[in-house]
This record gives C-alpha cells, structure tokens and sequence, in this order.
C-alpha cells in the first residue's frame, strides 16, 4: 500500500442507509471513489469536506479535521469541493467567482496562481462573463479552477461530468488529466463511470452498500476477482504501456507492456514513444489451450491461468491470468471453463479481441 | 399650511422607522424560519403571519392592554422610567412593527428559501465562514426580497388606520397620520382637504408599485446580462 497522507473513518447512519469506512488513502494523484448510485460515495465525499456530519476520525497530512472530541467546520478546512452542479454564485462574474476563495485564504498560503489556473482551465475569454451564459462544460471548468485557487490540501470532486453531454465530457477530460499530472494536491473523485475511473485514477476506493469492498492502486485493484463487488459487463483490467511501433499500411500501432504487447488501431494523437493506457474488458478476453492462427483475432498472449472464480450473474466464470507481471481477465461461460478443464498454474492462450485505448 | 402637512411628515417618519425596525428585526427570524427544522417552525411562522388575519382592531386592542398601565409590557416600560407607549408616536412604532411584520417577514423567507443550500456549502468550502456568507452570497442573492420587503413594509405601514386608532387616537403632532386625517377630514364634511391626501395616496401606492415592479423586473433581467 502506497504511504497513507489521509486517514478517515467514518460511521454515519440514515433510514435504511448505514455508512461505515476505515480509508487510508495516497497523498497524491487521483484516488477514484467507485460504486454504483446509493453506495455511499458521495456521503462519504461530505463526510470528509465535513457537509455531513457523522461519527468518526479524519487526518489529512498529519492535520486532524475530526476526532472523536473535534470538529473543524468546513470553512476552517484547507480543502475544495467540486459539486456536480457546480454552484456558481449566479450574482458574480466568472473571474469574481475565481476569487471568492482565492481572496478568503491568507495571502502567504495562496500557492496557486491566478493566471496559471485561468490557463489551465481554458477560461482567458471567460473572465468578463456572468455564470447564466455559460455551457455546461464552461461552467463545470469554472467551478474546477475557483476550487483549485483556495489552493487546497485536498480536492474533493463529486461526479464533476456527469452532468454533462458526452461532448463536453470529453473536453474536460485532458483538463482534469492536465491538474492531476500538474498539481501536487490528492484529489478524491466521486464516480460511478468506469471509462472515467480508467482514465483519471491511480488509485481505487470500491464501496456498495455504505462498505469499503475492495481499495488500492488501480490496476491491481481492477484484476482482483476475489472481493464481492462485481463490474459485471464493465470487469476488466487496465494496462500501462509504451507505443512502439506503427504499421501504416494496416493502420495499426503495437503497445509494449510488461509481459508482452498488443496491436491497436492507431490514434493520431498518440506517436511511437508515447505512454499510454489501454482497457482490456473481460468480457473480450477468450481462452484457448493451444496457439490458434487460423482466426480473425490477431492479439494472441501466452498467460498462465492464476485464480478462477465464479461470476456474480449465473454461468458465468471469471479467469485471472497472468501474461508476464501483467494481470488479465476473462470472463467465460462456466461450461467452457469446466470443458477446458481449467486450473491454476496452467499455461493458456488468451486472444483479445478488442482493446480500448483510455489516454 | 403646517398643520396641513404635519400627518403627512409624520406618516412618512412613522412608516420609515417601522421599515428600518422591522428589516432588522424580521431578517433573523425569516432566516430561522426558511432554515431551521425545528417543530416550532410552523406554529411561528403562524403567529408571524396572524396580523395578515386579524381585524385591526382586534390587534390593536390586545396591543393597548399589553401596553398599557396593566399589562405587562406597560409595567415594564414604567418601571424602566419610559412611561406608557399608548398615544405615543414610539407606541405607533411598535404597534406598526407588530402588524407590518408579515409583510416584511414573508418576502424575506420566500427569498431565503429560494437560495438553496448549495450556495451555502459552496461558500463554505470556498472558505466562507458563516457571517461572510450570509453577507456576500445570502444578501445580494435575496436581493430581491429585501426590496420586496421593504417596500411592501413601507407602503402597508403607510396605510395603516385601525390599529393606529386604537392604540394612538388621534393627537396631532404625535400620532395623527395621515389616515386618520383623512378619517377626521371626512367626519368634519371638509371633502376638498380629503381629496387632496386622498389622491395623494393614490398616487402615492401606484408610483410605489410601479417602482416595484420595474425593479424586481430589472433584477430579474440583471441575472442574465
């Protein structure tokens, strides 16, 4: 486990709805909470901001914000909150918005430079303008860099996207990237979005039901097939790699990774050199115990069959291999697995048949 | 000519001091009622709206016991050295206080309600303690309802008659508004004296209303320059 900069633990009770986590969380990159809508996520985000009280303990490097005898009111905590709805006061314009924290915060712990979030966050031609006539996406940028100016210790964010048509969502997607690469500050991130999750976290808090189910770095968390929490169609692993070559004729680019590399449909924003992340579904993963060439799919592994366990829906079995240090899943119908007679340690063939480039 | 004008100053000072009186005190408690949970939320809301209700004259007769030499609010002014407030120009404050305070209370809560919590939070975790907020996102956020309020106050306090007469009778100089002027001009058959301060109040109201109407119309408009 990664060095824990944040120790929250959280008991918070409703009609029908019971909370209660024990996190150790990174002080660093961007640490997605995950679960489906109801699991508790978002009550967790306030518990931590201190919007929602509940019993518990909460320590952000070494500063206590709750104990059991304390409470520091939101106000007094050195964070920033990113609601799905934004909340731009409707009577200030954009750049009045941009500092209505940056100038409540001592001038000596401002970290944050005006300019450098406005350009951050594409705003330059926004400044003048009031919050009514803003986009959705616009708005969404907005409220992102008059967080980020209070120069916070910690980011909270809850569903920033979700609010927003899949076009502004992919717009605003390369700014978040751009501050979880640029700033030091953890960020905690409120999703129930895989593709989101594969693409910004480095870290993964899964929670159903008010409980912690599984937590830790996010591709060692996505490969584990062992904790009750299921992704059911979106199960899959992620893969960090390297771009080597391309294959102009067949428009195709092989992606080294640790274990061995696959071939993907080039993307003209990637070239030859560049670090990427690829999705690999389980659902797009098959087994076979010997090398077949003589079929359509051409991204074939050698992987050594590590964990079998039954899926969440009936019939279904999930396989954790092992290509090399690289996890992968494949998810098969319990009678193809009992006709193939599969069973740890034995090596296979994995054919891949699509593979998703993330970043 | 100085006694003329004399109900005129008198309502427009009596019908100010209520509006500055009540924006003071009706802000608190129309706070309260658009953010507290508690179960005397209701019943106090009630007893905030019950001079909308009530004749009055009913008001004003329970004001003249309660503030006078036997009731306890009389007794406590006594003891104080401030005498009694019935047939006082301060009494007619207080009685317009009591019977104004709807108008003022009631914008002031729709205004407070139509906030939202979300713009507090967000303050808040924009490191806005709770008094900032309530000056640099609640007020210019109930805007609106503060102008509603005061003018809705100002012009209701202006009209003002029976409760006046109850508890302040009718001593020129120091409580005889321009109201019961017009009562008293009509009794004594001088019709053109009450014509004039008749439609001067007519006059009075529209421009009053129109005012309000074009500024809560701007504002509207304003959110969206």
């Amino acid at each position: 486990m990664t060095s824990a900069n944040i120790r929250a633990r959280f008991d918070c009770r409703f009609p029908g709805f019971h909370l209660n986590v024990d996190l150790a969380l990174p002080g660093t990159g961007i640490t997605a909470l995950f679960g489906h809508s109801g699991c508790g996520k978002t009550t967790l985000l306030r518990c931590m901001a201190g919007l929602q009280q509940a019993t518990g303990e909460l320590t952000v490097f070494g500063d206590a914000w709750q104990t059991a005898h304390t409470f520091k009111p939101v106000h007094r905590r050195p964070l920033a909150y990113v609601f799905q709805e934004t909340h731009l006061f409707p009577h200030l314009s954009v750049s009045k918005n941009l500092t209505f924290g940056q100038r409540r915060v001592p001038a000596n712990q401002r970290k944050i430079d005006f300019d450098d979030a406005v350009a951050w966050l594409g705003l330059a031609h926004l400044l003048d303008r009031m919050p009514a006539r803003l986009s959705g996406g616009e708005r969404q940028r907005v409220a992102i860099a008059r967080a980020i100016l209070t120069s916070p210790n910690l980011l909270l964010m809850d569903e920033p996207l979700s609010a927003l048509d899949q076009g502004s969502k992919q717009d605003i997607l390369p700014y978040l990237e751009r501050l979880r690469d640029h700033l030091a500050m953890p960020i905690v991130y409120v999703s129930h979005s895989t593709s989101e999750v594969a693409r910004l976290a480095n870290h993964i808090v899964m929670m159903d039901q008010g409980k912690v189910v599984a937590q830790g770095p996010l591709q060692e968390t996505l490969a584990r097939i062992d904790h009750p929490f299921r992704l059911e169609e979106d199960a899959g692993i992620i893969v960090e790699g390297r771009l080597e070559e391309l294959d102009e004729h067949w428009h195709l680019a092989r992606f080294r990774f640790d274990g061995g590399s696959l071939w993907l449909r080039q993307d003209e924003k990637l070239q030859p050199g560049d670090t990427a992340r690829i999705q690999v579904l389980a659902k797009d993963v098959s087994i076979a115990l010997s090398e077949h060439r003589d079929q359509s799919i051409q991204n074939l592994l050698e992987a050594r069959v590590d964990q079998i366990e039954t899926d969440i829906s009936p019939g279904t079995t999930l396989v954790r291999l092992m290509s090399g240090e690289t996890p992968f899943l494949s998810r098969l119908t319990s009678r193809s697995a009992a006709q193939l007679a599969l069973e740890p340690g034995q090596q296979v063939w994995i054919q891949i048949k699509s593979v998703a480039l993330v970043e | 000519m100085e006694t003329y004008w004399e109900p005129v100053w008198l309502t427009l000072k009596l019908a100010l001091l209520t509006t500055s009186v009540l924006l003071v005190v009706g802000t608190p408690v129309a706070w309260w009622l658009a953010r507290s949970r508690h179960w005397a939320r209701q019943p106090i809301a009630a007893i905030v709206a019950l001079p909308l209700v009530l004749p009055p004259t009913v008001l004003g007769f329970y004001l003249l016991l309660l503030l006078g030499p036997n009731g306890w609010v009389g007794q406590f002014t006594q003891s104080l050295g401030l005498g009694l407030l019935p047939f006082t120009f301060e009494g007619l404050v207080v009685a317009s206080v009591i019977y104004s305070l709807p108008f003022t209370v009631q914008p002031l809560h729709n205004a407070f309600d139509a906030i939202g919590e979300g713009f507090l939070e967000t303050a808040a975790t924009l490191r806005a303690g709770p008094w900032d907020r309530f000056f640099f996102v609640v007020l210019p956020l109930a805007r609106n309802g503060f102008i509603t309020a005061s003018v809705l106050t100002f012009a209701h306090t202006i009209g003002e008659f029976g409760v006046i007469l109850m508890i302040g009778g009718n001593i020129p100089g120091e409580t005889k508004v321009l109201s019961v002027a017009i009562y008293d001009h009509v009794e004594s058959l001088e019709y053109t004296q009450a014509h004039w301060l008749s439609a001067g109040m007519v006059a009075f109201s529209f421009v009053v209303l129109v005012t309000l109407y074009t500024l809560n119309g701007r504002a509207r408009a304003g959110a969206f320059r």
